[in-house]
């Protein structure tokens, strides 16, 4: 028998219900469609808002990266400027020790030139001074007799004999210091020397008491590690030209008031005996 | 503070003045003067010092002498010594070196000079 075929109502039905799920389809793909457009949409935005954001911290690094150049070149100034600072206070250091060392030299001096009254312990003292502290190794102190006046050694150290024991005021290099009272330095290297030259001496100080030459201290050689004459040796030398002079000239009053009262003490004994 | 002994011989009273005046300057410091080596040897029989600073030309007993006698007393060969002196030639040097001296200074001295001397031999007691 022929199967009958399917009614109409039922194909109709069947493709309502194709229909049907084409359309729940399609609003599935329109609702993916939707969301996927978000989505991009989304995506967009972050890219949008990175690249802005990429731009910022690259812009905020090139700030840093300007500042801290600034700072390190401030830094690096900063550091010029202390190390400047630093060698002029290791300069100025340098200049308070030597200037210290100075001040002790003639303090020392100074003390020991008036700490007696007896005038070999003087002259002692100031042979001690210019061997040790100015660092002569031939010289010598003369005395000026105002009645003859002549310069005669008094004390001397490391002298030959050929050295003269005394020169008249004016006479050569040694008189003419003692007769202007300026202080005479031979030009040159002061160890330039072949031989030690008495009449060409290397430097001489007049003793003085205000204008009044008493005497001078005459250095012929240094010693051999004495190289030149530094600025406390001149300060030395000005400082026994006055000092030295005061200490000799007391020294020597004194050991003569010494010896006359002695006399006047035995004359005066001899009276009371009578 | 550490205290530092030192014994100055020197038979000349400027330069004993002059390196007290210097030593004086390191803190703690004591100092005890002598006038020659012989002076020394009794100050050194009596007191226990840091360094003995000397001349080399004195009366009665030198430097060098000093040197020598102290170098070879058990009780104080160690003690640093320092000759402080006008002979200034390398020969006089080497001379003061060998008898054992640890330093040697030619006159006239400075003070910053001295004091490094004397510091660097501190530190390294």
């Amino acid at each position: 028998m022929e199967k009958e075929p399917a009614p109409i109502s039922k194909k109709v039905e069947e493709f309502l219900q194709v229909f049907k799920k084409g359309e729940e389809f399609t609003q599935e793909l329109l609702k993916e469609n939707e969301k996927l457009r978000y989505r991009v949409a989304q995506l967009e935005e972050v890219t949008k808002f990175s690249g802005r954001e990429g731009t910022y911290k690259m812009h905020s690094m090139e700030e840093r990266i300007k500042f801290l150049e600034d700072e390190n070149r401030s830094l690096i100034e900063r550091y010029r400027v202390v190390e400047e600072e630093n060698k002029d206070f290791a300069n100025r250091y340098i200049e308070v020790e030597s200037e210290n060392n100075n001040l002790a030299n003639l303090y020392v001096a100074s003390y020991q030139l008036h700490s007696t009254l007896d005038f070999n312990e003087s002259l002692k003292i100031i042979l001690e001074i210019v061997m040790n502290l100015i660092g002569a190794e031939e010289f010598s102190i003369m005395m000026l007799d105002e009645k003859t006046n002549e310069l005669t050694i008094v004390a001397q150290e490391g002298m030959g004999p050929e050295a003269r024991a005394s020169v008249k005021l004016g006479e050569g290099t040694i008189g003419a210091a003692a007769r202007s009272g300026e202080s005479f330095y031979r030009e040159g290297d002061p160890t330039d020397l072949v031989g030690v030259d008495y009449l060409h001496p290397l430097v001489v100080i007049p003793l003085k008491i205000k204008e009044h030459v008493i005497g001078v201290i005459v250095i012929y050689k240094l010693l051999v590690q004495k190289q030149e004459f530094s600025n406390v040796d001149y300060e030395l030398f000005s400082m026994l030209a006055g000092h030295a002079a005061t200490a000799l000239f007391s020294s020597k009053l004194y050991s003569q008031s010494e010896r006359k009262l002695t006399t006047i003490q035995s004359f005066l004994d001899l009276l009371k005996e009578k | 503070m550490p205290e530092h002994n030192f014994l100055v011989v020197e038979d000349s009273p400027t330069m004993r003045q002059l390196i007290s005046f210097a030593l004086k300057r390191i803190p703690g410091s004591k100092i005890v003067e002598a006038n020659d080596g012989i002076d020394a040897l009794k100050k050194l029989s009596t007191q226990k010092f840091d360094i003995i600073l000397t001349d080399i030309n004195m009366p009665i007993m030198d430097g060098l002498k000093l040197v020598s006698m102290v170098r070879n007393d058990p009780a104080h060969k160690t003690i640093p010594i320092i000759i402080i002196t006008t002979e200034g030639a390398e020969e006089d040097r080497k001379r003061g070196l060998a008898l054992g001296a640890n330093a040697y200074i030619p006159k006239p001295i400075q003070t910053a000079d001295l004091l490094t001397v004397v510091n660097g031999i501190l530190g390294n007691k």
